[in-house]
């Protein structure tokens, strides 16, 4: 192994000028390294920034021009993709969704932002995250048509209100920003966690689908729905604006009432 | 091949097949029904016990003594016990699975709270029954 790692430089070369009305933020990341570091450590950069900027535009600004070892997911940076979640100011969120202008201390006083990886899951580098035990959860709710019988000829039809009653979940992009912001999960990680029931909330209240029975069972097990604690944190971190406590109390009450 | 490319998951659960029983459903409902009984149960008690009648300053040997000549009281004050133990118990053990990290952590401080909770539960109900109003030393 060289010294070569420590690259203090960006991977874009020189800055660019400062455009017009710019603030300089400080932006402290947590950062892990798994070859040099035993613990995480922050790292604090000063850069330019416009209150229009996202918190991804300041990660890409410090990727790009002053320390290209920053390690980060990203992919669409538009909300839809999922890749960029993590702990901005102690919340979780989408670094391609939050604001510079939402983020600035008052009355032109200095402002820091803190960047953390989400919690509960194995950091693999600064905020990259091993995402395997989030998707193992996901995957152990079977979230997927589960029919049974010949196939319809023609597609399976669904009314409206069908349709409305599990609207909700079908946005969900799996960022897991709300399952690492679970005080359960973080302690606990065989809870399944919200955003794997949200996705069997998905399927059990589908009018088309018939493996409901096989979801409640998965859920009704310790660590399924019951270890939910109604502490609201994922409905906050979620940033589709799914209620996802509320999909979480309709599988209880599914369960409670054996009544989907 | 493919094996030896598996990397280790510290984190990943070992996740057995659902076990189709309804305990933590059970104790989830059984939480919410005992709450709301020891609310009117417990109030009732300290309203009684403390300020009633001049409260606390008239509670002596007699004043229990005459309480539990009654089913009623022994009634209350059993269930009081009872919920009480058994809401608090099942609440430790749901702090318990959250926080122990090792199974055998998990398991040994379940054993204590079992244990303790069992003995209290018998030990109190023991002197509701068998309490004699007319003991002398």
């Amino acid at each position: 192994m060289t010294a070569t790692a420590e690259v203090s430089t960006g991977s874009r070369g020189n800055q660019p000028p400062v455009p017009d009305g710019a603030i300089t933020v400080t932006l402290k990341v947590r950062r892990f390294n798994p070859e040099f570091d035993d613990e995480p450590r922050w790292d604090s950069f000063e850069i330019p920034a416009l209150p229009s900027d996202r918190v991804l535009n300041l990660l890409h600004y410090v990727k790009w021009y002053l320390d290209g070892t920053l390690t980060f997911r990203r992919s669409c940076a538009h909300g839809i993709c999922g890749s960029d979640a993590m702990r901005i100011n102690g919340v979780n969120r989408l670094a391609c969704k939050v604001l510079l202008k939402d983020l600035l201390a008052p009355k032109g006083k200095p402002t820091t932002i803190t960047v953390e990886a989400i919690k509960g899951l194995p950091v693999h580098k600064d905020l990259l995250v091993d995402m395997e035990p989030f998707f193992e959860a996901f995957k152990a709710v079977k979230p997927y048509l589960i029919t049974y019988g010949n196939e319809p000829t023609r597609e399976r039809l669904q009314s409206a209100a069908d349709r409305e009653r599990f609207d909700d979940t079908t946005k969900c992009i799996l960022c897991a920003a709300c399952t690492t912001s679970c005080p359960v999960f973080w302690t606990e990680g065989s809870y399944f966690g919200p955003a794997a029931i949200v996705n069997a909330h998905r399927f059990i209240f589908d009018s088309r689908d018939e493996g409901a029975e096989e979801r409640l069972d998965i859920l009704n097990d310790v660590d399924g729905v019951w270890r939910c604690r109604t502490t609201f944190n994922c409905t906050d971190a979620c940033p589709r604006g799914i209620q996802v406590t509320k999909a979480i109390q309709e599988v209880k009450r599914a369960l409670l009432f054996k009544r989907v | 091949m493919s094996e030896s490319l598996i990397i280790a998951k510290p984190r990943s659960p070992r996740r057995p097949a659902a076990r189709r029983s309804n305990f933590e459903l059970h104790s989830w409902l059984f939480m919410r029904i005992s709450g709301v009984a020891l609310v009117v149960l417990v109030l009732g008690h300290l309203f009684i016990m403390n300020v009633l009648d001049g409260g606390v300053h008239r509670i002596n040997f007699g004043f229990v003594a005459g309480r539990w000549a009654s089913p009623f009281w022994q009634f209350w004050d059993l269930a009081m016990l009872w919920l009480a133990q058994i809401h608090g118990g099942n609440g430790l053990r749901t702090v318990i699975n959250d926080y122990a990290r090792k199974d055998a952590t998990r398991f040994w401080l379940k054993v204590l709270l079992y244990v303790s909770m069992v003995l209290i539960i018998a030990l109190g109900t023991y002197v509701i029954f068998t309490f004699d109003p007319n003991i002398t030393d």
